[in-house]
């Protein structure tokens, strides 16, 4: 009984994150093409909700929409990003989209042809809360996990050496 | 035994490359070589005579068709003739080298002198130890060119360049001849190998013509090496080079090659008895005409080298009349007296500082060795008892005797009477040699003093074997005759003392002789008016050598040398410079339009091409670093989406 | 539901992000691309992990350390990209080619 509601969900978030993905590249606009972004992310996280991923819905709505759209804006500010529309795409606009096509429709085909007729049951019980997560990160996957801090540690102060004004 | 005819010629290299360096001037390479050479000779020489059969080996060099057309050999054969010249070539060598030490100290090109001395020996041994025939010739030809080198080492003087080039183009002559002889014979046998050619010859198989062609051509050879008439006249000019040279060459050695060769090819001179026929009659009128030379030469060297002359002849005439043994042991005894005055005239030559017997006289008692080595060797040259040349000599008159009254040969008598008469000529004119050197006063410059010992122990030593050497031919006790391996059935061993009345009678000739000698030359009686007057003719004819030496200049090297000469070097300037000028012209005038159009546009439209086409794709393929990042990046995924297909479909 | 849907939705938002990735000028926009690329990246793991984990929490896990990453990336990339502005006063991608001949 759950499936049609969780089909339909799924297309609707499906149709609001390709909409919006395709504006990301092809808006005139960059501020709007950052806000488009948010409306992807937000589709995924809807999505990952929809596939058992309570903890990982929170933390892309946090960290990605929160910190990283921000951080892009932000960007986009300090480098003087055109207000209002402007021309974007270089000159091999042509060459990229049959790039993306033919990408695209290579990787689809093997997908389709490899996983068709795989279900995923909805009926799953384990492995969707945070505590669950938190189990595994912190004994199986401890040490990515660390190594993962220490990764953070280096591009934050990366990024702050490199885009130090030198005084 | 190989090693004998080697060592000589490793010493030629050794003194060519290293010989100046060393402190004693590299005579001591020669010496030892030689030495060794001559101590192998002795000990393979007595294991031959104590019944050691002769030892033959052969080494396959070329091979034509296996051997069915052509088989040519580098290959050594030796018994006892080649024992008996192993033992003369390196004993006089080896005195000659140790006299020259001496004689040779203020030379400037002492150690090319030793050098090519050992030369000259290697390639003498190297003649005489050769299985087939073109291997003899190689010693042969090798010899006569050391020769070249040996005479005219003094080449500053221009006729000593002269009298070398006369010995080698006299040489030459005979050389043709006897190439000729060689090809003949192998035509006639399909063989090169000394030994199969005599046995083939033996046996009759050979058809006469060819065989006498064969030999005589052979003998052309002969008569130039060994200087019989008419061919004899390089050798008194050879005596330009140094004495020593003239002690081993023109004495002992390269002179003998001739007889060797005779003796050698003896079977086939033997089947065709025309040949032999005609070497007697050849010798004999050699000896008897260079003896007559000998009497009237001033410069001693010449006396010598016309008794030369006289004594091959001897040798050549034994062997003609089949005296085998005979002229084989006139050869050997012959060596060492010959030497012996040879060395000895040098050892005069170098105190009184001239070779001219007119500058010389009263040495007896300035130089007591050198006086009495030289009477001994004259002695044995005249062949009075006991030396050695009485024995040899007797021998050959011997065999002359018995083959014309045995076997009725022609020939032998001319022999007989010509060998008579040489005797008494040969004493005569060693008479008056030694009295005109030895005795009265001295007439020449400076003052005379005996040679060092270097010189002089060799003087010893081959008076010493002229003394004794005599003794092995005794007739009946004397073991040579039993060593030389009479080929065939020539045992014509003229065993000639069972006629006693022979060697007495050449002993009271030669005796004659020197009593007449004396009586003209040194107590000057009788002295007949010979410079004019009836008698007056003949001395001129004799002392101008008979006008041979003219006719040859006149006659036949003049008009060579100017109108053909003249005409070859016409024919090289027009014809043969004007077809090399005119293939350069040609050359030149079709390079050109080969350059305009075949260089210039063909080929450079080529390469230019090439350069064009390769900066146009390059212009194109530079779009490729356009630097722009996100070209690269297409790039990448556009490969990627290729890759995942082609590893999707496969 | 079949799987097949959620890879193809994440195959298509891969395609989109490398045509943003090639096509747009602006460097920021680039790096917008590149977010979008990974976000797709992550469904797909997220789905999979759905599939077939037992307790189907590996690829989330997975999917974590890849926001982790992202955001560390987008850190560094900003601060290049303003470095870059601050040489150059333009993040137009067309003119940073100094590697070219």
């Amino acid at each position: 009984m759950a499936e049609w509601w969780q089909e339909g969900a799924f297309w609707l978030f499906a149709l609001i994150m390709v909409f919006s993905a395709l504006r990301v590249v092809t808006t005139g606009n960059v501020i709007h093409a950052a806000l488009y972004l948010v409306g992807t992310l937000l589709g995924a996280a809807a999505m990952f909700v929809l596939l058992f991923a309570e903890f990982l819905a929170w933390a892309q709505v946090l960290v990605y929409v929160g910190a990283i759209v921000v951080l892009m804006l932000f960007g986009l500010m300090l480098t003087r990003a055109p207000i209002g529309k402007g021309k974007f795409d270089n000159d091999q606009r042509w060459l990229a989209a049959l790039c993306a096509a033919a990408l695209f429709g290579v990787t689809s085909y093997i997908l389709v042809d490899a996983f068709d007729g795989e279900e995923i049951s909805f009926t799953r019980t384990v492995g969707i809360t945070a505590e669950d997560v938190g189990d595994v990160i912190f004994s199986v996957y401890v040490l990515p996990f660390e190594v993962v801090s220490v990764l953070l540690l280096a591009a934050l102060v990366g990024a702050v050496v490199i885009a130090r004004r030198d005084r | 035994m190989w090693l004998v005819p080697l060592l000589p010629i490793l010493s030629f290299f050794a003194i060519l490359f290293f010989g100046k360096r060393l402190r004693n001037r590299g005579h001591m390479f020669g010496i030892a070589a030689i030495g060794i050479g001559f101590v192998l000779s002795l000990i393979a020489f007595i294991e031959l005579a104590t019944g050691r059969a002769a030892v033959e080996k052969a080494w396959t060099w070329f091979e034509f068709a296996h051997g069915e057309s052509l088989h040519l050999e580098f290959g050594m054969h030796y018994d006892f003739l080649t024992g008996v010249m192993f033992l003369v070539v390196t004993t006089i060598s080896l005195l000659v080298h140790i006299y020259s030490t001496g004689y040779m100290l203020d030379d400037d090109r002492y150690t090319i002198f030793f050098a090519f001395l050992s030369l000259f020996t290697g390639s003498m041994l190297l003649m005489v130890i050769a299985n087939n025939l073109l291997m003899l010739f190689v010693g042969w030809e090798l010899v006569g060119i050391c020769s070249y080198f040996l005479i005219g080492h003094w080449w500053e003087e221009k006729e000593n360049s002269s009298a070398a080039i006369k010995a080698v183009i006299t040489n030459r002559v005979g050389d043709v001849g006897m190439l000729f002889g060689i090809f003949a014979l192998f035509v006639a046998t399909g063989t090169f190998n000394i030994e199969a050619i005599n046995n083939l010859a033996h046996e009759g198989e050979l058809g006469g013509t060819i065989l006498t062609a064969g030999g005589l051509l052979l003998f052309a050879g002969v008569v130039s090496k060994s200087a019989q008439f008419p061919l004899y006249v390089w050798l008194p000019d050879a005596m330009a080079g140094p004495t020593p040279v003239s002690a081993l060459i023109h004495a002992a050695t390269m002179v003998v090659a001739g007889i060797y060769l005779v003796a050698r090819m003896f079977l086939v001179f033997e089947a065709a008895p025309v040949v032999l026929d005609v070497v007697a009659i050849i010798a004999s009128i050699t000896m008897l005409l260079a003896a007559g030379l000998a009497l009237v030469q001033d410069d001693i060297k010449r006396v010598l080298a016309y008794s030369t002359v006289s004594q091959l002849a001897y040798m050549t005439a034994a062997l003609g009349v089949g005296a085998y043994t005979a002229g084989v042991f006139h050869l050997f005894t012959h060596a060492f007296f010959k030497a012996l005055l040879f060395l000895g005239a040098g050892s005069v030559i170098h105190a009184a500082h001239s070779n001219n017997m007119s500058d010389m006289g009263g040495l007896k008692e300035h130089m007591p060795h050198t006086f009495r080595t030289f009477i001994i060797g004259s002695l044995g040259l005249a062949g009075i008892f006991p030396l050695a040349g009485f024995f040899s000599k007797d021998e050959i008159i011997g065999g002359a005797l018995r083959s014309a009254s045995e076997l009725g040969r022609a020939s032998s008598w001319v022999v007989l009477i010509a060998a008579t008469v040489t005797a008494f000529l040969t004493a005569l004119y060693m008479t008056r040699a030694v009295i005109k050197t030895f005795w009265g006063t001295y007439r020449g410059q400076g003052h005379p003093h005996e040679s060092p010992g270097s010189m002089v122990t060799p003087l010893w030593v081959l008076a010493f074997g002229t003394i004794t050497v005599g003794f092995l031919g005794f007739p009946v006790i004397g073991p040579f005759k039993s060593w030389i391996n009479v080929p065939g059935e020539a045992h014509h061993d003229f065993e000639a003392l069972y006629n006693l009345i022979l060697p007495i009678g050449a002993t009271v000739v030669a005796v004659l002789a020197i009593w007449i000698g004396i009586q003209f030359f040194y107590r000057e009686r009788w002295r007949l008016d010979i410079l004019g007057g009836p008698f007056g003719w003949i001395y001129r004819f004799v002392a101008n050598k008979y006008y041979l030496d003219d006719f040859y200049l006149k006659g036949i090297v003049r008009p060579i040398q100017y109108p053909v000469a003249r005409a070859t070097y016409w024919t090289n300037q027009k014809v043969l410079d004007g077809a090399v000028n005119g293939v350069a012209i040609a050359t030149v005038a079709l390079s050109k339009p080969t350059y305009d159009v075949l260089d210039q546009q063909v080929i450079d439209f080529a390469v230019n091409g090439a350069a064009g086409l390769t900066g146009y794709s390059g212009g194109l393929l530079r779009y490729m670093q356009s630097g722009n990042v996100q070209r690269y990046a297409a790039v990448l995924f556009a490969a990627v989406a290729v890759f995942v297909a082609l590893f999707a479909l496969t | 539901m079949p799987i097949s849907y959620f890879l193809v939705l994440s195959a298509l938002l891969f395609s989109i992000g490398v045509y943003g990735v090639l096509a747009r000028q602006n460097a920021v926009l680039v790096l917008l691309s590149i977010e979008l690329m990974l976000n797709s990246v992550n469904i797909n793991l997220v789905a999979f992990a759905a599939q077939f984990g037992e307790n189907g929490v590996g690829g989330q896990i997975f999917a974590l350390f890849i926001i982790a990453v992202a955001a560390a990336e987008v850190g560094v990339g900003l601060a290049i990209v303003i470095l870059i502005f601050r040489n150059r006063q333009s993040v137009d991608i067309d003119e940073m080619s100094l590697m070219k001949w």
